[in-house]
């Protein structure tokens, strides 16, 4: 498994009046063409990591690494141009609500085609074709009308396949997921992710899916990272899952509930300081 | 339910809205202009002692007064005066002007073209300044140039328009000798050009005359200038706000995790989003303009509207008066109406399908 | 902790920042405190309150200020004497007056007019509001409409007509500022009035047998009152300007009142000669408006930074 994105000691803080916020403190690891969770909290910095990544942190932020290298490129010390025309092309990311995630003022049909024109010369009438196949791929019944629909039109869960068929319409080799599926109806959820299971699957992707959800991610991916405070605190294959280590992973299983168990006390997940040395 | 019984369903309901939005339109178009109406009325016919005198002034011979007194429908009462004055009012009939024994219709017909196509100019100025300005504060954001566009915005905010004009016309015109003296066009060309439309740019292109449209724009430039400063420090102000507001959403993450071009994201993404509210605001600076044309006209000696009611205002000609306002307050609706309308198209969330 | 702060006498700022607050003033100061800090961290902000101090103090002093008379001039010997003459710091106009002295005492005028209009039209605006969103239903309906068509009115054109009904003055062109200017106040009073109207502590007032008036005046139009004055300071620049505009149309103050608008239209006809008749009031009416309009943007950061787009 030759490695598509090698992370090394990643460092993201963002320097504020009253000091310098570690968003994420050295995160190591390596991914193929493989399904990678990552599980954590709301503030665990799973999300910046996603997006240190993607080269999209905001301006103020500091990104720091050991190496930080996506097929033999070196991300941080490429141009800012090398990088915009590797976004899209062949590393994208699906963002958590398609209600804020699509431009509002352009219809979907417009912003799928959009990502093609800018990594691919295609005439219209091909570019068209193509933003229609792909929203057939999301398995979208009537891509036709759909096409020419605005946002605000479609439903959640519509508005998340528009959106990951427009990342994927150039053909990207990494995708990173932040949170797809957390802001849509759970009878949703489950479409959403099959279809992304499918894509993923079929075009051979590498995958970075973040997600507060460790149940869905332990499905879903084959190996999952649990960050905590910004740090890397057990990586465990899915299937291993059960035999976690680390009190946090273990914290985070039993506020699974189990059907049939008695639930009294609700266990309140435990935060030891010492976890975020 | 069936798809198509389901679809119908909605399209019923949609036009049913559309039928109560067009008739609150109608009622908001109507009250407002009713109060319009009521409001010159009270300035015209309550407040004045004498409305008689308020119009003719206090040199009128006995007999005339008391004709326009009768005319006036003066000794009828309050409600059945008001009546007659919006009926005529809505005819386009404001009585006749003391100053100029035109009716003030005639006169103001005359006249408007002059102050449109000076606001019109002094609009596209401040929009095409004031925007990429806005723009690039936001963008920019708590750099130098940020720091410009606020200090050039706020400075418009305070500054006394008829000063700046008085100043405009020392420095251009007096000592540089840049651009031409007070009015619209020079004697020369005054018997020569034959206006078409009474917009002197447009119509000195339409015919052709290059040396009159040169000596019409050497005229214009500077007022107009001078009230696109106004809409820039304005329009400016709004666009940064805006922006910076549609820069902060995820679809802007979203646009760039595609790969565009920092350029292609400012102008095709947010700025077309702000666009939506902006057009409201570069409507209202527009009015602003047909009504700060009061002042520039004044200094510049511009024909217009504005020139025309304080003409009026100095020899308290009051139907005159009373006619400029009831002119401008209905364009100043129009406009405000338009703006709403041309929001609702621009933005495909309020736009009915 | 309670120990701690026991044993150790509290410095001044400490007892203003503190979060449990012994007594309603002590609350309310530190509150004061803690605004003041917001915008005095804004050094333009800080700006525009020293202009406008400066403003109250020329007009409290101007007796003793002024170094001539405003009215009376020097016609034999002192016509139109360009600034930086023997005596004549800003020069003079052509009665000979002293441009300087004529602009100190112009600033009772200024003041006198942004004071009147704000006393007038924001308590107009603000009751409207209150009741208009207090009492919501048709009282609702038709006062905000009333108050839409007066915002649809062009401002300046309407005061002029008032001004040319009620006949010029100082006094009828504060009327009729104050007529055109009362509108956005309404609205404003009406959107926060709304917000708090279902608030759980309104409910509570009610419960305890409140008035409908005294929960709208003890209760509901105190929690307007700092988005009312962020507009109210930062109208005041446009108040200012029109006063000015009526006054250079020679509807506002009458001379020989040294008034800065109308000074401007008496230095028109000296300008291409005499520049600095026209020009001097014209810098003082710049100066104290851009002064509303730094203090306005600076309290509106410091009292609602959720407004000032941070």
């Amino acid at each position: 498994m030759s490695a598509l994105l090698t992370v090394e000691d990643l460092r993201v803080s963002f320097p504020t009046r009253t000091g310098v916020v570690e968003a994420v403190r050295g995160v190591s690891f390596t991914l193929g063409r493989e399904r990678l969770g990552i599980v954590g909290e709301s503030g665990s910095g799973k999300s910046q990591t996603g997006r240190a990544i993607m080269g999209l942190t905001p301006p103020h932020a500091q990104v720091t690494a050991k190496r930080l290298a996506f097929d033999g490129i070196d991300l941080l010390s490429a141009p800012p141009k090398l990088r915009r025309d590797l976004r899209g092309k062949r590393i994208a990311m699906i963002l958590q609500d398609p209600k804020y995630s699509l431009n509002p003022v352009m219809s979907i049909g417009k912003q799928i085609v959009e990502t093609l024109w800018r990594h691919e010369k295609v005439g219209r009438a091909e570019a068209r074709k193509r933003a229609l196949d792909m929203l057939a791929a999301v398995q979208i019944r009537d891509p036709a009308r759909v096409f020419d629909l605005y946002p605000h039109e479609v439903s959640g869960g519509m508005g998340q396949r528009a959106m990951i068929a427009m990342m994927l319409v150039a053909g990207p080799e990494l995708l990173i997921a932040d949170e797809p599926t957390s802001a849509l109806d759970v009878t949703v959820q489950l479409e959403v992710l099959s279809i992304l299971d499918r894509l993923v699957a079929e075009r051979g992707m590498g995958l970075i899916f973040v997600s507060h959800d460790l149940r869905l991610v332990s499905s879903f991916c084959d190996r999952v990272l649990v960050m905590y405070a910004g740090r890397i605190v057990e990586e465990i294959a899915a299937s291993d899952l059960a035999n976690a280590r680390h009190p946090y992973t273990q914290g985070l299983l039993n506020c699974m509930p189990v059907i049939g168990a008695d639930r009294h006390p609700l266990p309140v997940l435990d935060r030891k300081p010492e976890w975020a040395l | 339910m069936s798809g198509t019984e389901y679809l119908s369903g909605r399209r019923r309901a949609r036009s049913r809205k559309a039928v109560a939005a067009a008739l609150q339109f109608l009622v908001v178009v109507a009250t407002t202009y009713i109060g319009l109406l009521a409001v010159t009325f009270f300035i015209g016919r309550v407040i004045p002692i004498d409305p008689v005198l308020a119009v003719l002034g206090d040199r009128a011979p006995a007999h005339v007064v008391e004709r326009t007194r009768e005319a006036m429908g003066l000794n009828l009462p309050l409600y059945q005066q008001f009546f007659i004055y919006c009926r005529q009012a809505l005819s386009g009939d404001f009585g006749v002007s003391v100053l100029t024994t035109n009716a003030v219709m005639t006169d103001i017909r005359r006249v408007f073209p002059a102050t449109i196509e000076l606001a019109t100019l002094g609009t596209l100025i401040g929009a095409l300044i004031g925007v990429p300005l806005g723009v690039l504060a936001a963008v920019k954001r708590g750099s130098i140039a940020d720091q410009i566009v606020r200090v050039i915005g706020l400075v418009g905010y305070s500054v006394p328009i008829f000063w700046l004009a008085l100043l405009a016309l020392l420095v251009f015109y007096a000592r540089l000798k840049w651009v031409a003296y007070p009015g619209r066009i020079d004697i020369v060309y005054e018997y020569t050009f034959s206006p078409i439309t009474g917009f002197y740019l447009v119509d000195a292109l339409w015919q052709r005359q290059w040396d009159v449209f040169r000596d019409v724009f050497r005229h214009i430039i500077l007022p107009a200038s001078l009230l696109g400063y106004f809409s820039l420090a304005y329009i400016s102000r709004m666009t940064r706000s805006f922006m910076l507001n549609e820069l902060q959403q995820e679809y802007i993450v979203a646009a760039r995790a595609k790969g565009l071009s920092e350029a292609r994201i400012i102008w095709g993404h947010a700025l077309r989003n702000a666009a939506v509210p902006l057009v409201t605001v570069i409507a209202l600076s527009y009015a602003g303009l047909l009504e700060g044309s009061v002042l520039t006209e004044t200094v510049f000696s511009w024909p217009g509207l504005g020139l025309y009611i304080t003409n009026s205002l100095q020899n308290a000609d009051m139907n005159a008066v009373l006619g400029g306002t009831i002119v401008i307050g209905s364009v100043f609706i129009g406009i405000n109406l338009l703006s709403d309308l041309l929001y609702r198209t621009l933005d495909p969330r309020t736009r009915a399908r | 902790m309670s120990l701690a702060t026991e044993t150790r006498p509290m410095t001044r700022r400490e007892w203003l920042l503190s979060d449990r607050p012994q007594s309603r003033l002590q609350a309310r100061l530190g509150r004061a405190y803690m605004t003041w800090r917001r915008f005095s961290a804004n050094r333009l902000a800080v700006v525009g309150l020293l202009i406008l101090l400066g403003l109250c103090f020329v007009a409290a002093f101007a007796d003793l200020l002024a170094p001539h008379s405003p009215v009376i001039g020097n016609l034999a010997g002192a016509r139109l004497l360009p600034p930086g003459s023997e005596g004549y710091l800003l020069g003079t106009d052509d009665q000979g007056r002293d441009i300087l002295s004529r602009l100190i005492h112009g600033s009772r005028l200024t003041l006198a007019v942004v004071v009147l209009v704000a006393i007038i039209a924001a308590p107009v605006g603000l009751i409207v509001g209150a009741v208009a969103g207090y009492a919501g239903g048709w009282l609702d309906a038709i006062l905000m409409r009333i108050t839409d068509i007066f915002l649809a009115f062009p401002k300046l054109v309407l005061a002029l007509a008032f001004v040319a009904a009620l006949g010029p003055g100082i006094e009828n062109a504060v009327i009729a500022i104050a007529v055109t200017s009362w509108p956005p106040y309404a609205r404003i009073a009406r959107a926060e009035t709304l917000t708090v109207r279902n608030s759980d502590y309104i409910a509570a007032v009610r419960l305890m047998g409140a008035s409908p008036a005294r929960i709208v005046f003890r209760h509901v139009v105190p929690m307007c009152m700092s988005s009312l004055i962020v507009r109210v300071t930062l109208d005041m620049a446009g108040i200012i300007l029109t006063a000015a505009g009526l006054g250079f149309l020679g509807l506002g103050a009458q001379p020989p009142l040294p008034e800065w608008g109308a000074m401007i239209a008496s230095g028109r006809r000296f300008i291409l000669d005499q520049w600095w008749v026209a020009t001097m009031p014209g810098i003082a009416i710049l100066i104290v408006s851009l002064g509303f309009n730094l203090l306005g943007d600076g309290l509106r950061d410091a009292l609602d930074p959720r407004e000032s787009g941070q």
